[in-house]
């Protein structure tokens, strides 16, 4: 910068104080003298005193005088702006003549118009408006998500009949991401809450004298609920959140586009492997819950209530059915598809940002919990009446 | 190409740079100083080590070897609480404009501002709505960078660099992707804001007209050897330089630099 200006970080002591002073030379001119240093750091007069002076007795025309000043930065530029404006407003003519050339330069430079204001869309002031704003919004939103789901079932649809453009070794990859990388985190989950199934179920049966009755609420629970339930949820914050956050970075960077214009369906290529490496991979992981979460319960029932493992194990095999097995099998595979999808939707329906890559995450994550407990509490009502 | 001898006092200077990337080295032992209130452009081709440069000049990277010194004070050996301060007298451009996606293009200017001074909110706003201006954005403070175009980005990018009257400006690509005119614009820009703040601007750039434009000063650098082909000014190194490879470069020739292939018309 030049000598006759100054930065925010440097202020030596001894500097004159920004001032202003007005001066009317005749009766129709107003002399504006600003003098001093201008800095943004320093206290500094503000526009009002101008539009004051200008409120009380307009003149036809304002002259600003900069020649006092010491030492600028674009406190002086911020206030000769708003003064300029001021005085537009009124419609007083200006003299710029006694600024400093940089000064003039720099105004000149704000002042042109490159690009036309843009009025971005406003949210309608009303409460009424504002709610049906949002009712437009949600429409489109369920436009957009049946659009998908319509896409994703045809694509499934070539899939199923092998005509979907994928690579085999992304669907590996990802079967190996969504299975058998899940595997360490299920197994210390579902071991905890079989041991806490066990642990408040024996605090309880104990009272009746029935503690061997804790196998056949931990052996229930875990298949026809928690396994799924744990395995769901997991996976969902796990693998959901992931897919979204992938499929979202390649919305921002144009490689979804790019596949679009080579004639490659983002739904085949992308999509599909997805939801299809979910669907095969979480029935397994639910089964391998089932299991841990069993041996977590007879932890608690062998080491805490004293019951022979031999004992235990045959008292749960004894609770549960096939039935049981299947419908926590079924569950699995439906919450893996539910996360799948949801994930992918997020990813797939981002804006084109990083703060929207951040919402689509987080979109993911809750859609996808929200859409297992719904679909948990559906189920709950069919296997009941279907009696399983 | 010999040294141009610069009258002004250097602004900037680096000596000695080396720098490696996971064992691959990058730069070999880059020197040449800036003049103050010079535009200094900083040439080569893709892949010749010109933003790893710039980015070890303002410390997002840190050499093997070598130093960087502003206004005489080394940079490279700062402490951090003095690097903190030195961090303050620079702005920099990012090739994609790097502005905050989640802040208005007034909220990129304003957090700068609350960080390092004391102005209020109305004056935070006044100060971000005149550097908007200046880069030709008035009445898009409240668009958020995803909202706005390539171009627009750029240049709200160029006013947030500025936000705290920065004496040295750093600009890796600012032209780069962006139409003839926006481009042309840009350089005007760049132009008055040396005239008038007097600042000292190093642009990393490889658009031709636009170097020859702006550039006072600058260093070719040279993917094989590391180093630096060529220094002076763009136009001298035009006119006078005689290796190969910067006349192919600033003459956009077919006549191929060694061992580089050209691709034929067939």
């Amino acid at each position: 910068m030049s000598a006759t200006t100054a930065r925010i970080d440097a202020t030596p002591a001894a500097e004159a104080a920004a001032t202003l002073a007005f001066e009317r030379t005749d009766a129709k001119s107003l002399v504006v003298r600003l003098s001093g240093t201008w800095r943004l750091g320093a206290a500094r007069p503000g526009a009002q005193a101008l539009t004051r002076e200008l409120g009380g007795r307009p003149p036809a025309l304002v002259v600003l005088d900069a020649q006092g000043v010491t030492a600028w930065d674009t406190a002086l530029l911020a206030w000769l702006r708003a003064a300029i404006a001021a005085c537009a407003a009124l419609g007083i003519e200006v003299d710029r003549s006694r600024l400093p050339t940089g000064v003039r330069q720099l105004l000149h430079l704000s002042e042109l118009v490159v690009e036309p204001a843009r009025l971005d869309e406003e949210s309608p002031a009303t409460f009424v408006g504002r709610i049906g704003a949002q009712a437009a919004r949600l429409g489109e939103s369920a436009v957009g998500t049946l659009r998908f789901l319509g896409n994703l079932t045809l694509a499934l649809g070539r899939f199923v009949t092998l005509r979907a453009q994928f690579r085999r070794s992304d669907l590996y990859r990802l079967l190996q991401g969504a299975g058998a990388e899940a595997v360490p985190i299920i197994t210390l989950l579902s071991l905890i809450v079989g041991m806490i199934l066990a642990f408040v179920g024996a605090v309880q049966l104990r009272l009746f004298g029935a503690d061997l009755y804790v196998a056949n609420l931990v052996g229930i629970a875990m298949v026809r609920e928690m396994g799924a339930m744990v395995v769901g949820i997991m996976v969902a914050g796990r693998t959901g959140a992931a897919f979204a956050a992938q499929l979202g970075t390649m919305k921002v960077t144009e490689e979804i586009d790019a596949l679009a214009t080579f004639g490659i369906s983002p739904m085949d290529f992308l999509v599909v492997p997805r939801v299809v490496a979910l669907f095969l991979m979480v029935p397994f992981l639910c089964l391998y819950s089932m299991v841990l979460g069993i041996l977590g319960g007879s932890l608690v029932g062998i080491y805490m209530l004293g019951l022979s493992p031999h004992l235990y194990l045959d008292q749960t095999l004894q609770a549960l059915s096939l039935a049981d097995l299947w419908g926590g099998v079924f569950r699995g595979a439906l919450y893996g598809i539910l996360v799948g999808v949801t994930g992918c939707l997020r990813g797939m329906r981002c804006g084109r940002d990083a703060a929207a890559v951040g919402a689509a995450t987080t979109s993911a994550v809750v859609t996808g919990v929200v859409a297992i407990v719904v679909a948990d509490g559906i189920l709950a009502v069919v296997f009941n009446a279907l009696g399983i | 190409m010999e040294a141009k001898i610069e009258d002004r006092e250097p602004h900037v200077e680096v000596s000695g740079l080396t720098l490696s990337y996971s064992g691959r080295e990058i730069l070999r032992d880059i020197s040449f100083s800036v003049g103050r209130g010079d535009i200094f452009v900083i040439l080569g081709g893709s892949g010749s080590g010109k933003s790893t440069l710039l980015r070890s000049m303002i410390g997002l990277l840190e050499p093997d070897a070598g130093e960087v010194r502003f206004g005489g004070e080394s940079f490279t050996r700062a402490e951090r609480d003095e690097r903190a301060v030195m961090l303050r007298r620079f702005g920099v451009l990012y090739q994609k404009g790097a502005l905050w996606s989640s802040m208005t293009l007034a909220e990129n200017i304003g957090l700068v501002l609350e960080e390092y001074t004391d102005l209020g909110p109305a004056e935070i706003r006044e100060v971000a709505s005149f550097k908007l201006a200046l880069v030709g954005l008035s009445g898009f403070e409240d668009s958020l960078p995803g909202t706005v175009s390539g171009g627009m980005q750029k240049r709200a990018g160029i006013a947030r660099a500025m936000t705290l009257d920065p004496e040295i400006l750093f600009l890796d690509e600012p032209s780069a992707g962006l139409d003839p005119i926006t481009s042309r614009r840009l350089d005007d820009l760049i132009l008055a804001l040396r005239e008038s703040l007097g600042a000292t601007i190093v642009v990393v750039t490889h658009e031709l007209e636009s170097l020859l434009a702006i550039g006072d000063n600058g260093v070719f650098l040279d993917g094989q050897t590391k180093s630096i082909l060529a220094r002076g000014a763009p136009r001298e190194m035009l006119e006078h330089c005689s290796d190969a490879k910067v006349q192919a470069f600033l003459r956009r020739s077919a006549a191929p630099a060694q061992g580089e292939a050209v691709v034929q018309p067939r």
